[in-house]
């Protein structure tokens, strides 16, 4: 594709990608007249192809970000039709689904309340996340503040290792690890909220101290001369003057951890219990509306009620999701209208 | 006498108890007046200690310098970056570092408040001594000797909190308690660097909505609210427009003018000899030539000044 130059050529004017101008013909006459190294025309390209140039590189990105964008909406319209169905067709209450503690779908008398699973949603995502943010941020400025060196050549790869670790795999060392722990210490079966958000703690945790540790990298060097050079010791600089820098940065972190808990699926499934009933407790058996939705999606045929019940579950994951992210922005707008960009 | 009896005694407790810590928070700030008196004690805690004795012994008699350097060397790994460079500062005055980039200007100033301490591989040799006490043997606190050498930055950096915060944060943190006693100290150190009048309404806002010249001038205030008596300022104007650097200008004499000791690295030689009382010229890495400023840019006596200041190199 790109014409021979040689380099001195190729230093002095760049070599522009011909063959996706057009002019292809052109500089392959050009080359037929003069020498092979023949310097390449700075004015290979007219003013109306390089208009055309322009327009194709628009065409290309823009067209990229609209099937992306197209396929995005697809997906909140077709889960946002099927869920609606379970209150607009089958005519569910949907504040009785939001707030009804029994979920029986083929009862006689079928019973749709989600409120079981989406307590139990919120009950993993925040225990497990407040297991996980102490110990993250206490990791990050370890890894970042305290030995750099250490952070970036260890530490960090074993953040991205525990990160592309299979959730099937927490699942595992969660049956075998942590519910007979649980059950030891409680004298239950182990299956439940509890069992759930330490599992989730591990997969959200290297989401968090990542997160963290970017935030506290991006902290200007300056801030911590200058509390040097106030006579302040490496931690009160930490805990004054970095931290609260950083700490728009590490409640992001904490809303990507917590909506990656919220939408956790396998590994919840397999310790939480799935019961769907409103949990009595930390231990009791106890489902989050990912738990249902896994176990529950292959055994309802297609447009029956049950199965549209299903689909207003996973509507409200959805909602949650957009909820997480408008949280996101918020944190950091609010950090900006009070400190500006900088 | 007062500053520097204040000063001694502090470091003197801290070396003896060898923590920091807990001393800092025990002293209360604005406390000045009555910390002159225990001289006596001075004397007892510090006999079993050779530098403080001929300290005491030697204030009487010989001028002290607020700060001193003796053959102070740099280096950075195994590259030297200053050479041998011995300076006094005294109370009062305004000194001007000045000479090309990379000539070790920068990196004597830091060397000043053992800021070259934090940066790896760096080790600073000879002798540094504050009141005429040695504070690069390993005896005296970084973090101590900081709190009476403030120090200001090339580029503004206000931390991301409100105005009162920033000049609050660094007393807070030294164990100065009570809201009146700070608010008074936020004022004082914010009419310190001519800032107040600009800023008294708006102390609740964040620093980083001031202008560039407000913002250098706010962390003139911040290093001001632990009450140092030297300041060190790297290039403070090197990243503002004429109008606000006149105003830091202004502010660094009047600090002078209070009994300040100022060292002041910069580029720029009009402001040199606007501001300072004597010039040290740095040429790779070599201390060439110290002078009171007038005589300094009138007629420099080392030729590689001279060609300096004519433009020649540099």
């Amino acid at each position: 594709m790109a014409p021979e130059t040689s380099g001195a050529a190729a230093a002095e004017f760049p070599v522009l990608p011909v063959g996706l101008t057009g002019a292809a013909d052109r500089t392959a006459e050009r080359a037929a007249a003069a020498p092979a190294e023949t310097p390449l025309d700075p004015a290979v390209l007219s003013a109306p192809e390089k208009r055309r140039l322009e327009r194709r590189g628009k065409l290309l990105t823009g067209a990229c970000v609209f099937v992306v964008m197209g396929a995005v909406a697809a997906l909140i319209v077709s889960v946002a039709w099927q869920g609606l169905a379970a209150f607009l067709a089958d005519g569910v209450d949907p504040v009785a689904f939001l707030t009804g503690a029994v979920w029986a779908p083929h009862a006689g008398e079928a019973a749709y309340g989600a409120a079981p699973m989406i307590l139990g949603s919120l009950a993993v995502t925040a225990l497990s996340c407040a297991f996980a943010l102490p110990v993250s941020v206490a990791c990050a400025i370890y890894a970042v503040e305290v030995s750099p060196s250490f952070g970036s050549r260890v530490f960090r790869p074993v953040m991205e290792l525990l990160a592309g670790v299979p959730s099937v795999v927490f699942g595992l060392l969660g049956l075998t690890v942590v519910i007979p722990l649980v059950a030891d210490a409680t004298g239950t079966t182990g299956y439940g909220i509890l069992a759930g958000a330490v599992v989730l703690a591990f997969m959200v945790f290297p989401t968090i101290t990542s997160l963290t540790m970017d935030t506290l990298k991006a902290v200007p060097q300056s801030y911590r001369e200058a509390a040097l050079g106030l006579g302040l010791t490496r931690w009160q600089a930490i805990c004054g003057a970095v931290l609260p820098a950083a700490l728009p940065g590490i409640l992001t972190a904490l809303v990507m951890g917590m909506a990656r808990a919220f939408g956790e699926s396998l590994a919840v499934q397999m310790v939480v219990g799935n019961a769907a009933a409103v949990p009595s407790g930390l231990v009791g058996p106890a489902a989050t509306l990912t738990s249902v939705l896994t176990m529950g999606m292959a055994n309802e045929a297609p447009g029956t009620p049950a199965a549209h019940a299903l689909w207003a579950l996973a509507l409200v994951l959805l909602v949650m999701s957009l909820v997480f992210v408008g949280i996101v922005h918020w944190i950091g707008k609010r950090a900006e209208d009070r400190h500006g960009t900088a | 006498m007062n500053v520097m009896n204040r000063n001694r005694r502090q470091l003197t407790v801290l070396d003896l108890l060898g923590r920091s810590g807990d001393t800092r928070t025990r002293t209360p700030r604005g406390a000045r007046t009555h910390e002159s008196k225990p001289d006596v004690q001075d004397r007892t805690n510090g006999s079993d200690r050779s530098v403080q004795a001929w300290t005491n012994g030697s204030d009487r008699s010989v001028h002290v310098h607020t700060l001193a350097t003796k053959d102070v060397s740099v280096l950075y790994g195994d590259h030297r970056a200053l050479q041998g460079a011995s300076l006094a500062f005294d109370a009062g005055t305004v000194t001007a570092l000045i000479g090309p980039s990379g000539c070790g200007k920068s990196t004597y100033l830091r060397s000043l408040n053992l800021m070259n301490r934090e940066v790896p591989g760096c080790t600073v040799e000879g002798s540094i001594l504050y009141h005429g006490q040695e504070v690069n043997d390993g005896s005296v606190d970084s973090f101590a000797l900081r709190r009476h050498v403030g120090m200001v930055f090339q580029q503004p950096n206000p931390f991301r909190m409100s105005i009162y915060d920033n000049v609050a944060f660094a007393p807070k943190r030294h164990g100065v308690k009570g809201k009146q006693d700070l608010d008074e100290l936020v004022e004082k150190s914010l009419r310190d660097a001519a800032l107040w009048d600009e800023v008294k309404d708006k102390l609740a806002t964040s620093a980083l909505a001031l202008s560039g010249g407000q913002q250098q001038r706010l962390c003139i205030a911040r290093a001001m609210a632990l009450r140092p008596d030297v300041l060190l300022m790297d290039e403070p104007c090197s990243a503002l427009d004429p109008i606000a650097t006149l105003a830091i200008e202004d502010t660094v004499r009047s600090l002078a003018a209070q009994g300040i000791c100022v060292a002041m690295v910069t580029h720029n030689m009009q402001q040199a000899a606007r501001v300072s009382d004597k010039c040290a010229f740095f040429y790779l890495g070599e201390l060439v030539e110290t002078a009171p400023t007038q005589g300094f840019f009138d007629n420099p006596r080392d030729p590689r000044t001279q060609d300096y200041l004519s433009g020649r190199v540099g």
